[in-house]
């Protein structure tokens, strides 16, 4: 190969600047990146949730009052929220029921059929759940027609007029909370009470909550009541490995809660 | 190249533009990328305005007692302050308009919710005063012997 003395030069000045660029100036940006970069001072809400598992008594007026509010069918065996029951027995089984999603509470002291007696009793306790809004939501990538999507503010929701029922959504929540309409014939989800939250109201679950063991609040605020909780104590949210990143957090959750 | 290798080309164009043109009637024009971004934002924008539009059915206590304030006051001086009107009463929705009377559920498993015991050490439940259902007056209404709205005290 034969090169002029000034091509060699121009070559080697080329590359002393090339090696100098950091390696980020060759990193490509997401337009939502980019978006969130520049436009300063939007979305400068983002619902998150808490839980106190310890002020929870099972008495499922969240249950009753989310399915009013919200007009999921009364009587058939969907909700967007739930109230599952956890007995921990000396012996180290573990049950669960939630009858109803607890819609009528838990009233008897039998867990699936089966007589517990209290001496036997470890442990026992309520977890509420609805929807986590999750940072990363698997039921809106797997959508096939752009039905479900994320809010701004980290709401995702179901536009009933595109979503087809296909259903993918349903079965790629890692929790549950998802279930088909039976009137609307369509997905089904918690929404965070949106239409109450944009009017300064709470969701209806956390109004109905007599024991304060629901909370909603704005995770960008530093001085919103939950989010010093959940920045000051000790929380945890459910199935973490599964990168969800979910933004409903709970006070003294167990090992033994799925 | 002859002609019988362009024709099905021009069809094929046909079709693309077919579609293109369909899709600007179907697809609504506020259709598109939202904050989230292509991954999670992809949405028909008007519906986030559709959910924000629905209607608030569970109005809580401060609904109720600006016609009812001897009842709030009732309420608010006992321990079941903490409960709100319409878990009881029934949701409210336009009430007096729509629906003119609410029902009270006086039902014992409206009760038993709460007052049903459960023996839960770690659970808040545990602490309530309860009762066995089956031994305390069976098939008996709660609120025949208990005031809800006085709770302390026994009777009416």
């Amino acid at each position: 190969m034969r090169q002029s003395r000034r091509e060699f030069l121009k070559t080697v000045a080329r590359g002393t600047i090339a090696s100098a660029l950091p390696l980020s100036a060759f990193k490509f940006l997401s337009p939502a990146e980019v978006r969130a970069a520049t436009e300063v001072g939007k979305g400068d809400v983002r619902w998150g949730f808490l839980v106190d598992t310890y002020k929870c008594v099972g008495c499922g007026f969240c249950v009753k009052a989310c399915k009013l509010e919200n007009e999921v069918p009364y009587d058939t065996p969907v909700t967007r929220t739930w109230v599952e029951r956890y007995v921990v027995l000396k012996n180290g089984r573990v049950l669960a029921d939630t009858p109803d999603g607890a819609r009528d509470g838990f009233i008897d002291p039998k867990v699936q059929e089966e007589e517990i007696k209290p001496e036997e009793i470890s442990k026992a306790f309520f977890v509420p759940k609805l929807c986590n809004q999750c940072e990363n939501p698997p039921c809106v990538q797997v959508c096939p027609v752009g039905a479900t999507y994320q809010r701004a503010d980290g709401v995702v929701l179901v536009d009933r007029s595109w979503c087809i029922g296909c259903g993918y959504c349903i079965m790629a929540c890692p929790y549950g909370v998802r279930f088909f309409h039976p009137v609307y014939k369509v997905a089904e989800k918690c929404t965070f009470c949106i239409h109450r939250l944009v009017k300064g109201m709470n969701t209806a679950c956390v109004d109905a909550c007599p024991f304060g063991a629901r909370k909603v609040g704005n995770l960008k605020d530093p001085n919103d009541p939950v989010t010093k909780v959940i920045l000051t104590r000790r929380v945890a949210v459910l199935k973490p490995e599964y990168g969800t990143k979910p933004q409903v957090f709970y006070i003294g959750l167990d090992e033994n809660v799925r | 190249m002859s002609s019988h290798v362009y024709r099905p080309l021009f069809v094929v164009l046909a079709v693309i533009a077919l579609i293109l043109l369909a899709r600007s009637f179907v697809v609504p024009p506020d259709f598109g990328i939202g904050e989230r971004g292509f991954m999670y934002g992809f949405h028909r924008k008007s519906n986030e305005k559709e959910w924000e539009a629905f209607k608030v059915k569970f109005k809580t206590r401060q609904y109720c007692k600006d016609c009812h304030p001897e009842k709030y006051e009732n309420i608010m001086s006992s321990k079941h302050r903490i409960i709100q009107c319409e878990n009881c009463h029934g949701v409210a929705i336009d009430h007096p308009e729509n629906p003119p009377k609410l029902v009270i559920n006086k039902e014992r498993s409206l009760c038993l919710r709460c007052h049903s015991y459960l023996p839960y050490p770690t659970s808040q439940r545990g602490k309530l005063k309860g009762i066995d259902p089956e031994k305390h007056n069976p098939e008996m209404q709660c609120v025949m012997c208990h005031n809800p709205h006085k709770p302390d005290m026994e009777g009416w």
